[in-house]
C-alpha cells in the first residue's frame, strides 16, 4: 500500500486551496463566501459510518480510500453521446452538462415565456443573478450533512431555473448530465436551483447519464422552491455508468396550495444514494413522491426520504417500487413527520419490492412520526417474488417463462410509470424495462 | 384418441390425492367429472394444465400422441390444452388484450404460423367477445382485476374462444354463477363445441349439465373414478346425492 496516498479529506483540502488560487479576484464574491462557510463545516464533518442509523445499510467508508479529481476540466464532446438519451416525439428544452460543466453547443431553448430564466449556474454566478443570493443554500443545510457540505464547498455549475409568478413553461426542461471520466476519477458536483413562483408551472427532468463504464463520483444537490399555488413536476432519471457512485440530494420547500410531484427512476450506478427532503411551509399543499429502481449485479440503491408536514391540510403520497436481481442490494427509508399543528394531514406511503434472485437483499423502513391527532396516515411495505400464481396463469395460456416474467415486471412497474405525465418519457421507460427483462 | 389418462396417482405435500385415475377422451366428446368436495376433481384439472404443486407418483397421461407430463405448462397450451380456472387470477397492470395478444402470438410462433396483425387480432377479439356477451371495455381492463365472479368466468370462456384449444378443461366454471351468467357461459361453450375438440367439465353440481349436455359422466370419489355412465348418471346423482356414491363405495369389497 502506498503510504503517501492522500485521504479523501486531504484531497478535498488541497483541491479547495487550488480552487481558491484560480478564482482571480472572485474571492470576495458572495458565492465564494458561501463556499468557504460550507468548507468550514465540511472539514469538521466525518464521512458517515454504518453506526449512523441513517447509513446503517449503506456503507460509504470506501470513499476514504478513493482518489478523486475535484476541480473539473472542460472536455470536447459531440452530440452523438447524448442523442440516445433524448426522447422520441418530444420537443424539449435541453441544457447539457458534460462532467458537471455547462455545454452551450448541446443546449437549446424553445419558446420561453418572458421573464423565465433557464441558464447555467456558472453564468448566473458570473452575472450576479439575484436568484442565487435569494435562494441558494436556503433549502439545503450545510451544517450537518457531509455530502451537502462537500457539494457546497465547490459550487461552480449546474442548472438555474426561475419561473416568475403566473408564468407557465409548456415544454419540459430536460437537464442532461452526461458523465464520463478519465484517471483519476472525477468528482462531479452539479448544483441545481429551481424556483417556481406563485401560480407558475414547469416540468423539469434531471437526467444523469453515461454511455461508458468509467468510474466517477457524482455528488449533486438540488434545491427546489415552489411558491403559493405553484406547480412543479419533477423527474429524476439516473442512468449513470455501472461503475460510478451517485449521491444525490434534493431539498424542497413548498408554499401554500402548491403542488410538487416527483419521480425518481434509477437504474444506473454501482452505488447510489438518493436523499429527498420536502417541507410543507404553507397549508393546502400536495406532494407526490414516486420511485422506481431496477438494479442487478452488485449494485446498491438507497432512497432516504423525509416529508415534513409542518402545516395543516397537506397531502402527501409516496410510492417507491423496486426490482432487484443478482446480488443487488436495496435500501428504502421513508420518514413522514406530521407536526403538532399539521391537523387534517393525509399521508400515504408505500414501498413494494420484487426480488428476482435469492441473493438480492432489500432493507426497508417506513417511519411515521405523528404529533397531530386529526390526520389520516398509512404506510406499508412488501418484499416478495413475482406472483407464481399469476405466472402459471400466463403460462397456461401459452406464454413462455421469459415473456411471462417480462409481462409481470411491466405490470409491477406500471402504476409508477403511468403516473408520469410525459408520454414520451413513459415510452422511454417501457423501452428500458423491455431491454432489461425481455 | 385425444386424451388418455392411465392409472394416474398424484400427491401434494406427501398426501395422495389421486389414487389411480383412468380416463379416455376422444375428439368431439364432452365429459363431465363430478364428485363431492375434496374428491380430487380440481387436482386432476390442475395436473392436466401442468401446475407444479402436484407430484405425479405413478401413471401416464397421453395427449394427441404426446406424453403430456413431459411438456411445460406453456407447451401444453401451445399444443392445444386449455384450463378454465376455478379461481381466475387477477393480474393488475396487464390488460386482457395484452395477455391474449402475447398468448396467441406465442402459440402461433410455436406452430410455425405468422403473427396476427393488429387488425386481424382486434376483429378476432371482437367476434369472440360476443360469444360470451363480454363488453368491449373489458378488453382494455387489467386481467380479472375487479371483475365480479360471473365476469371472471365469462372471461375464461372468452379466452378459450380466442385461443381455440383442442382440449378444454372447465374447472368448476359454474360455481358461484347466477342462472343468467350460467346460461351465458354455457351458450358460449356450446358454440365452441365441435368435432375437432373435446371438453372436460369438472363440476360439483348437475345444474350446468342441463345447459351443456355431456356425452359421458364420471364420478370421482376419494381419488378414483368410481362410476361412469351417460348423462342420466348426473341426474341420478342429483336425485340421490353424493351419499349414494359414498355408501356404495363403503360397501365395495377392499
Amino acid at each position: 500500500m502506498n503510504q503517501n496516498k492522500l485521504t479523501f479529506k486531504e484531497i478535498c483540502l488541497q483541491s479547495f486551496e487550488d480552487f481558491e488560487k484560480n478564482l482571480n479576484g472572485e474571492k470576495q464574491h458572495p458565492i465564494h463566501l458561501y463556499r468557504k462557510k460550507a468548507f468550514e463545516h465540511f472539514i469538521n464533518l466525518d464521512i458517515p459510518s454504518v453506526k449512523n442509523e441513517e447509513w446503517k445499510y449503506t456503507n460509504v467508508s470506501f470513499l476514504t480510500k478513493e482518489e478523486f479529481k475535484i476541480n473539473p476540466v472542460k472536455s470536447d464532446f459531440s452530440y452523438d453521446h447524448i442523442s440516445k438519451f433524448l426522447f422520441d416525439n418530444l420537443e424539449h428544452n435541453l441544457i447539457t452538462f458534460v462532467n458537471g460543466i455547462y455545454n452551450k453547443d448541446l443546449s437549446k431553448l424553445l419558446d420561453i415565456p418572458s421573464g423565465v430564466e433557464i441558464l447555467s449556474l456558472s453564468e448566473a454566478i458570473k452575472n450576479n443573478n439575484p436568484i442565487i443570493k435569494e435562494y441558494l443554500g436556503s433549502a439545503s443545510d450545510i451544517t450537518n450533512n457531509f455530502f451537502i457540505a462537500l457539494n457546497s464547498s465547490f459550487v461552480i455549475d449546474g442548472a438555474l431555473i426561475y419561473v416568475p409568478d403566473g408564468k407557465v413553461v409548456e415544454e419540459p426542461i430536460h437537464l442532461m448530465f452526461y458523465n464520463n471520466s478519465s484517471s483519476p476519477k472525477d468528482l462531479i458536483q452539479p448544483r441545481n436551483l429551481f424556483v417556481v413562483g406563485k401560480n407558475a408551472q414547469v416540468t423539469i427532468l434531471e437526467h444523469y447519464v453515461s454511455d461508458t463504464d468509467t468510474e466517477y463520483f457524482t455528488n449533486s444537490v438540488t434545491e427546489i422552491f415552489v411558491d403559493e399555488n405553484g406547480n412543479l413536476d419533477h423527474i429524476k432519471l439516473q442512468e449513470e455508468s455501472l461503475k460510478s457512485i451517485h449521491i444525490g440530494r434534493m431539498d424542497t420547500n413548498q408554499g401554500r396550495n402548491s403542488n410538487f410531484s416527483s419521480h425518481l427512476i434509477s437504474t444506473g450506478a454501482k452505488f447510489s444514494r438518493n436523499e429527498f427532503n420536502s417541507v410543507f411551509k404553507g397549508e393546502g399543499s400536495e406532494s407526490t413522491l414516486n420511485g422506481l429502481f431496477m438494479i442487478d449485479g452488485d449494485q446498491l440503491f438507497d432512497a432516504h426520504t423525509l416529508i415534513d408536514h409542518a402545516k395543516p391540510h397537506c397531502n402527501s403520497h409516496e410510492h417507491y417500487k423496486g426490482i432487484l436481481q443478482g446480488n443487488s442490494k436495496g435500501v428504502f427509508n421513508g420518514k413522514v413527520m406530521v407536526r403538532q399543528d399539521a391537523q387534517k394531514t393525509n399521508a400515504f406511503q408505500e414501498n413494494n419490492v420484487i426480488l428476482l434472485s435469492d441473493s438480492a437483499v432489500m432493507n426497508t423502513k417506513p417511519q411515521l412520526e405523528i404529533f397531530a391527532d386529526d390526520v389520516k396516515c398509512s404506510h406499508g411495505a412488501t418484499i416478495g417474488k413475482l406472483n407464481e400464481e399469476a405466472k402459471f396463469y400466463l403460462k397456461s395460456r401459452g406464454i413462455g417463462e421469459d415473456a411471462a416474467t417480462a409481462i409481470l415486471i411491466h405490470a409491477f412497474a406500471s402504476d409508477v410509470i403511468t403516473s408520469i405525465k410525459i408520454e414520451a418519457l413513459r415510452d422511454y421507460l417501457e423501452k428500458i424495462i423491455t431491454r432489461k427483462f425481455n | 384418441m385425444l386424451l388418455e389418462i392411465k392409472n394416474l396417482h398424484a400427491s401434494i405435500n406427501g398426501n395422495e390425492i389421486l389414487k389411480g385415475i383412468d380416463l379416455s377422451v376422444n375428439f368431439g366428446e364432452v365429459h363431465a367429472i363430478m364428485g363431492p368436495n375434496g374428491s380430487g376433481k380440481s387436482t386432476l384439472a390442475s395436473i392436466l394444465a401442468g401446475k407444479e404443486d402436484y407430484e405425479v407418483t405413478e401413471g401416464e397421461i397421453w395427449y394427441n400422441g404426446k406424453n403430456l407430463l413431459e411438456l411445460a405448462p406453456e407447451d401444453r397450451a401451445r399444443e392445444g390444452v386449455f384450463l378454465a380456472f376455478q379461481y381466475p387470477v387477477e393480474i393488475p397492470g396487464v390488460s386482457n388484450t395484452n395477455l391474449l395478444k402475447t398468448a396467441l402470438n406465442e402459440i402461433r410462433k410455436y406452430r410455425g404460423e405468422e403473427e396476427l396483425d393488429a387488425i386481424e387480432f382486434l376483429s378476432l377479439l371482437k367476434e369472440k367477445s360476443k360469444l360470451v356477451e363480454l363488453d368491449q371495455k373489458f378488453l382494455s381492463r387489467s386481467v380479472n382485476e375487479g371483475f365480479s365472479g360471473g365476469e371472471k368466468k365469462r372471461n375464461e370462456i372468452f379466452q378459450m374462444a380466442v385461443l381455440n384449444p383442442k382440449l378444454a378443461i372447465l374447472d368448476e366454471t359454474d360455481s358461484g354463477l347466477d342462472i343468467d351468467a350460467l346460461r351465458i357461459v354455457a351458450n358460449g361453450v356450446n358454440k365452441l363445441r365441435s368435432k375437432d375438440n373435446a371438453i372436460v367439465i369438472v363440476t360439483h353440481y348437475q345444474r350446468l349439465l342441463n345447459y351443456i349436455v355431456p356425452d359421458f359422466v364420471h364420478v370421482l370419489y376419494q381419488g378414483k373414478i368410481v362410476k361412469s355412465g351417460s348423462k342420466e348418471l348426473a341426474l341420478e346423482l342429483e336425485e340421490k346425492g353424493y351419499d349414494w356414491i359414498k355408501n356404495q363405495k363403503e360397501e365395495m369389497p377392499v
